[in-house]
C-alpha cells in the first residue's frame, strides 16, 4: 500500500497551483543550496580546470578502479564466507542441543553490538602480539566476516522461522532425517526467498571494506587517500570516491528491490518474513 | 583486567565521549530523518525527489568516506568546524537516512482508514500528517529506531579513525602504551555491550508504554 497516496486529495486548481508554487520554492532552494557551494568551492580556487583535470585522465582511474577491483574483491570473499558462517550460526541457534544453541545465541549477540572497528584494532594489534601476522587482506576480511556472520545468521534463522511449518513436518513424514530435511527441503527455499536480503547486506559488507583505509589495504578509500596525499587533490578525489561508491551500491541495492519485486509476496509466509527482515535489517545496518 | 582498572580515567574518558557522540548525533538524525521522511510522503513531487535523492546518496556512502570527507576535505573549502561538532554532523547525516527510511515504513503501516478520516474531516496534508499519521507511525516504529540507535552507537567508533578520542580511540590507544590487546580491547567491547544493552532496555520500556493495541 502507498500510504502517501492516500494523505492527500487529488488536487484541485488552488491545490494545483499551491503545489506548482511549492515546486518553484524547493527549486529555488536548492539552486540556492547549489549556488553557495559552488560559490564557495570557486572562492577557495577548487574548481580550477586544473584541480579536476587529472580525474580525466586514464591513470588516475586505472589506480581508482584497481582500488575498486579490490574493494569488490574484498567484499565477495567476506560475503561468501559471512554467508558461510551465518547458515552454520542459524542452524546452531536453531539447534536442539542447549549447547550449540547457547554458544551461538552468546556469539551472535555479542557480535552484534561490538563495533567492527574494535575487531579490526584487536587483529591490527592484538593478533601480531599473539605471532599472528596475516596478510593486509586478511586483516580486513577476517574481522568483516567474524561481526557479518552474525548479522546473517539472524536473517537466515528468520528465513528458516517464516517457511511454512508443513515444509518441514512433510519431510520428517516422507523418511528424511533432521539434516536432510534442513539441508534438502528447508534451506533452499529460505535462501531463495532471502535472496534480496542476502544482496542489500552485501551492500553493507561492501561499504565496511572502507575500513581498509585504516589496515591499509589499498582498497577504493586506500587509494584515494594514497592519491590525495600525492597530488593534494583532497576534496575533489574524496568526492569522486563518494560518487563511486554511490553508483555501486545504488545498483546493488536497485538489484535487490528488483529481485524483491519479482518475487511477489502473496503467501502470508512472506509477509511475515518480509517483516521479520526489515525488522532485521534495520537493526543490523551497515556502517 | 588489571590493565583496563590501572587506565580506568582513560576508559571513562572514552566512554562519556561516546555516550555525547551517540545522543548528540542520534537527536540530530532523530529531527532530519522525520523530516526528510514527512518530505518523502508529501504531494509536491520536487519534495519527493529531493527526499529520495537524500536517503540514496547517504545510504550508499559508506560512513568513513563521509567523515573523510568533511573532515579531510571540507577545510579546503573553507569550511572548518571543530572535529567533534564534524562528527556529530557526519553521523546524524548518515544516521538520517535510515531513521527516515524506519518513519516512513511506519507511516505506511498506518491503516488507511485514518488518512482517510483525516481527510474527511478536512485536515491539510500537513495537519493530517502532524496530528494523525505520524503520531501513530512513530509509535509503530519505536522497535526499529532502538535497532538503528545500537547501530549509531557501533558507527560513532568510526569517529575514531578521524581522531576523535572516543572508546575504541581510547583502548587502541592504551594498547599501545600497555601492549595487552586481549584485556584492553575486551574492556572496551563490554563498554559497548554495556551501552547497547540499557539501549536495549529502554527501547522495550518506551515501546511497552506507547504501543498500539489493535
Amino acid at each position: 500500500m502507498s500510504a502517501s497516496r492516500v494523505l492527500f486529495d487529488e488536487p484541485g486548481p488552488i491545490a494545483r497551483r499551491r503545489m506548482r508554487i511549492a515546486t518553484v520554492v524547493v527549486g529555488v532552494a536548492v539552486a540556492a543550496l547549489l549556488a553557495v557551494a559552488v560559490k564557495r568551492f570557486a572562492d577557495h580556487g577548487q574548481l580550477d580546470a586544473d584541480k579536476w583535470r587529472p580525474y580525466t585522465t586514464w591513470p588516475m582511474w586505472r589506480y581508482l578502479l584497481e582500488g575498486l577491483w579490490a574493494t569488490i574483491r574484498a567484499a565477495a570473499v567476506a560475503t561468501a564466507l559471512s554467508v558461510v558462517g551465518g547458515i552454520v550460526l542459524a542452524l546452531g541457534r536453531l539447534s536442539r542441543q542447549r549447547a550449540l544453541r547457547w554458544s551461538a545465541t552468546v556469539y551472535i549477540e555479542v557480535m552484534r553490538t561490538v563495533p567492527v572497528l574494535l575487531l579490526v584494532y584487536l587483529v591490527l594489534f592484538g593478533l601480531p602480539h599473539y605471532g599472528v601476522d596475516l596478510p593486509l587482506f586478511w586483516k580486513l576480511v577476517l574481522p568483516l566476516s567474524v561481526s557479518a556472520s552474525a548479522v546473517f545468521a539472524e536473517i537466515f534463522r528468520a528465513g528458516i522461522l517464516s517457511l511454512d511449518r508443513g515444509q518441514r513436518e512433510a519431510g520428517l513424514a516422507v523418511g528424511l532425517t533432521d539434516g536432510q530435511t534442513m539441508r534438502l527441503i528447508v534451506l533452499p527455499q529460505a535462501v531463495r526467498r532471502l535472496l534480496p536480503s542476502l544482496v542489500s547486506q552485501s551492500v553493507g559488507l561492501l561499504k565496511d571494506t572502507s575500513l581498509g583505509f585504516i589496515v591499509s589495504y589499498s582498497e577504493l578509500l586506500y587509494s584515494g587517500r594514497v592519491l590525495a596525499t600525492y597530488n593534494r587533490l583532497l576534496i575533489q578525489t574524496y568526492i569522486i570516491i563518494a560518487l563511486v561508491y554511490i553508483v555501486l551500491n545504488a545498483s546493488l541495492s536497485k538489484l535487490a528491490r528488483t529481485l524483491e519485486a519479482r518475487q511477489g509476496f502473496r503467501s502470508v509466509g512472506r509477509r511475515r518474513l518480509r517483516t521479520l527482515v526489515r525488522a532485521k535489517a534495520a537493526a543490523d545496518q551497515p556502517l | 583486567m588489571d590493565v583496563v582498572l590501572r587506565h580506568l580515567s582513560a576508559f571513562t574518558d572514552g566512554i562519556v565521549t561516546t555516550l555525547e557522540l551517540t545522543a548528540l548525533s542520534f537527536l540530530g538524525a532523530l529531527l532530519i530523518g522525520v523530516v526528510v521522511a514527512a518530505m518523502r510522503v508529501s504531494p509536491v513531487t520536487a519534495l519527493r525527489g529531493v527526499g529520495t535523492v537524500y536517503v540514496e546518496t547517504f545510504q550508499n556512502t559508506p560512513l568513513l568516506v563521509l567523515l573523510v570527507l568533511f573532515v579531510f576535505g571540507l577545510p579546503e573549502v573553507g569550511v572548518i568546524f571543530p572535529l567533534f561538532t564534524t562528527a556529530v554532523i557526519v553521523i546524524a547525516l548518515y544516521e538520517a537516512a535510515y531513521i527516515a527510511e524506519a518513519v516512513r515504513s511506519g507511516i505506511n503501516t498506518v491503516s488507511i482508514g485514518q488518512a482517510e478520516a483525516a481527510r474527511a474531516l478536512g485536515l491539510t496534508f500537513g495537519q493530517s500528517l502532524r496530528l494523525v499519521i505520524l503520531p501513530q507511525a512513530l509509535r509503530g516504529v519505536v522497535q526499529p529506531i532502538g535497532n538503528i540507535f545500537i547501530a549509531l552507537t557501533m558507527n560513532t567508533s568510526l569517529a575514531a579513525a578521524v581522531g576523535v578520542v572516543e572508546l575504541t580511540s581510547a583502548a587502541n590507544r592504551v594498547n599501545l602504551m600497555e601492549a595487552q590487546p586481549i584485556p584492553v580491547f575486551v574492556g572496551a567491547g563490554i563498554g559497548y555491550m554495556l551501552i547497547c544493552a540499557t539501549a536495549g532496555i529502554v527501547t522495550g520500556m518506551i515501546e511497552r508504554k506507547v504501543a498500539i493495541v489493535r
